[in-house]
């Protein structure tokens, strides 16, 4: 395995998020932190919302920022590079077998996922407190799914980047992405949904309820109703594993006519 | 290292549309009659049609033909893009699909469609190429301003190349693929949309490379660039070479060397005998119905005696079109198709 190649490439992408940075941090956070504004602080304030909706509402924005952030860190460039720019021809010719190019997408799109999750923390924190009770009593654990969400959202991007044609970007976000989302647990946790057994168990198949319930066992685990840590963890291995076989397989069929 | 490029009865049949840049050859539609099955077999494009090449190191190489031809597709294996569906390739001792990598260290490839790296500034596109290549820093950034110039870039070198015209792309993408100094280079229709100023910067450029023992692979359908620039090409149309050797010994294969497409009234097998038998014929085609055309060893002279025997004949002479030896109509010859059709 070529490594000069591989990090070169890998500080190409660097370079280009650098650049891009602020237009980056505006895509990423605006939406998400106005909803924590106004569901965190304003409903909360105004007594629709109870107080401890601001601490489970935490962890679902940073899953929904750190998924967000890297299926487009990913999919866009890849939509993009395959199908209009061709940029990606070069780095394809570059010397190094053709799938690393892929796993370096990955690892790209999981730091940029990584580095989002982290940011959204202080910045959520900053518009609910008081009243946002994390508290993190395994930090190595936190970090395992912290980084498993990010490798997934990285994954995504790369199944999702090699499957989509580029007028149906549009499509992508609204019959994938969003509804992902909503249907995530990113918003209000896995156990309120106990009303709704159907619902409850269909949105199982969902990868992000994993995550967001994932994070929110990690980051506030006095909130005992959410599913178990080793299922979301378990989850979140199998979907990381199945995207990216699937990713690296389209990868290669795009790349190699 | 000197290297060449070497191809055994190359095939490449796409049961998906090919790439843009990848032109087909024949077509041929296979299956699909089987009314009993539901599954209807995919339509079969063949691209290549066992092509078979030895291109010497240090060698200027052309592939001359129509759109769609082939060439894009046999640059698209050599450069390890394209899986071909049999047959090898190989660039110096290595069989192109099995040595990626190596292969890889050891070509630069100019695409046919521009496709530069838009996140980055000229100077950028250069110096990460060199750093995927493995290159210092410091190397990467001497050579990087060598080129610059060379390509008369300086001047923009810091911008983004979003806003760069069709030409100083296309010099940037030829320079980009000179910036790990390889031993084959891949020029894919490099000079369409070029200015003739550019054109001729890009031709001097190619013979320069090549002095300093380097192989040039490129593909044209303009026939001048191919005469110009190359030592030996190949023609190939559907897939196949149609014909090879130098400019020189191609053009002398034409039967007379001139051609003179005729357009009459109307015309009939005994007028062409009699066309055939007026001296310095060597062969009469008939194009269509009042077309024809008239390979021959001499062009203005033939015409009055055209003339006299198509008055003689009461047939109407309508157009007469002369041109002197060309690979233009060494293609029309092979294939009945002029190369801009």
């Amino acid at each position: 395995m070529n490594w000069k190649t591989f990090f070169a490439i890998l500080a190409r992408d660097a370079h280009v998020a650098r650049r891009n940075f602020v237009a980056l941090l505006f895509q990423t956070f605006l939406q998400p932190l106005m909803f924590v504004f106004i569901f965190g602080r304003v409903m909360v304030g105004s007594g629709y919302m109870p107080e401890s909706y601001k601490s489970l509402l935490l962890p679902g924005i940073m899953a929904i920022c750190m998924v967000g952030t890297g299926i487009w860190a990913v999919a866009m460039p890849l939509i993009a590079e395959f199908q209009f720019t061709h940029e990606i021809e070069d780095r394809l010719l570059a010397p190094m077998e053709i799938s690393w190019l892929a796993v370096e997408k990955v690892v790209a799109g999981t730091l940029q996922s990584l580095a989002a999750g982290l940011m959204v923390i202080p910045a959520a924190w900053l518009l609910l407190r008081p009243g946002v009770d994390l508290r993190v009593p395994h930090p190595l654990l936190f970090a395992a799914v912290a980084v498993l969400v990010a490798l997934f959202s990285a994954t995504g991007g790369l199944a999702l980047g090699c499957s989509m044609q580029q007028t149906h970007i549009g499509l992508m976000f609204s019959l994938i992405v969003a509804p992902m989302i909503f249907f995530g647990c990113t918003y209000y946790p896995w156990s309120a949904l106990q009303k709704f057994p159907v619902l409850q168990k269909a949105v199982l198949v969902n990868p992000l309820v994993y995550a967001s319930e994932g994070l929110r066992a990690t980051l506030v685990p006095q909130f005992p109703d959410h599913l178990p840590l080793l299922a979301s963890l378990g989850a979140l291995v199998i979907f990381n594993f199945l995207l990216f076989t699937v990713g690296l397989r389209k990868f290669y069929g795009k790349a190699v006519s | 290292m000197l290297a060449g490029i070497r191809t055994r009865e190359l095939r490449k049949v796409y049961t998906s549309p090919p790439p843009v840049a990848a032109g087909v050859g024949g077509f041929s539609f296979g299956g699909g009659k089987g009314k009993g099955k539901s599954k209807q077999p995919k339509p079969q494009i063949v691209a290549l049609d066992g092509i078979s090449l030895d291109i010497t190191p240090g060698e200027i190489f052309c592939l001359l033909g129509p759109n769609g031809a082939g060439k894009s597709t046999t640059v698209g294996i050599l450069t390890t893009r394209v899986r071909p569906t049999a047959g090898e390739a190989f660039i110096g001792d290595y069989e192109v699909w099995n040595n990626q990598v190596v292969v890889k260290r050891l070509i630069g490839v100019v695409a046919q469609r521009p496709n530069l790296d838009f996140n980055l500034t000229a100077r950028e596109i250069l110096t990460f190429h060199g750093a995927y290549f493995g290159l210092s820093a410091h190397e990467r950034g001497k050579r990087a301003e060598a080129l610059l110039e060379r390509f008369k870039l300086t001047d923009r070198a810091d911008q983004m190349v979003r806003g760069f015209s069709g030409g100083m792309m296309q010099r940037l993408s030829i320079a980009r693929a000179m910036m790990h100094d390889p031993q084959v280079l891949f020029l894919d229709e490099p000079s369409a949309g070029l200015d003739p100023q550019t054109r001729l910067l890009l031709w001097e450029i190619i013979r320069e490379y090549n002095a300093s023992g380097k192989t040039i692979l490129l593909t044209t359908h303009n026939m001048e660039e191919a005469d110009a620039l190359c030592q030996r090409l190949a023609i190939i149309d559907h897939g196949r070479v149609i014909a090879l050797g130098t400019p020189r010994e191609l053009k002398a294969s034409v039967p007379g060397g001139f051609l003179l497409r005729l357009r009459f009234g109307a015309h009939s097998p005994e007028f062409l005998k009699r066309l055939e038998n007026l001296s310095g014929v060597r062969e009469v085609r008939a194009a269509d119905s009042s077309g024809a055309d008239l390979y021959a060893d001499r062009g203005g002279s033939l015409v009055p005696e055209v003339a006299t025997v198509a008055s003689t004949a009461g047939v109407e002479l309508l157009d007469v079109h002369i041109s002197e030896p060309s690979l233009e109509n060494l293609f029309l010859h092979h294939t009945g198709r002029s190369l801009r059709e």
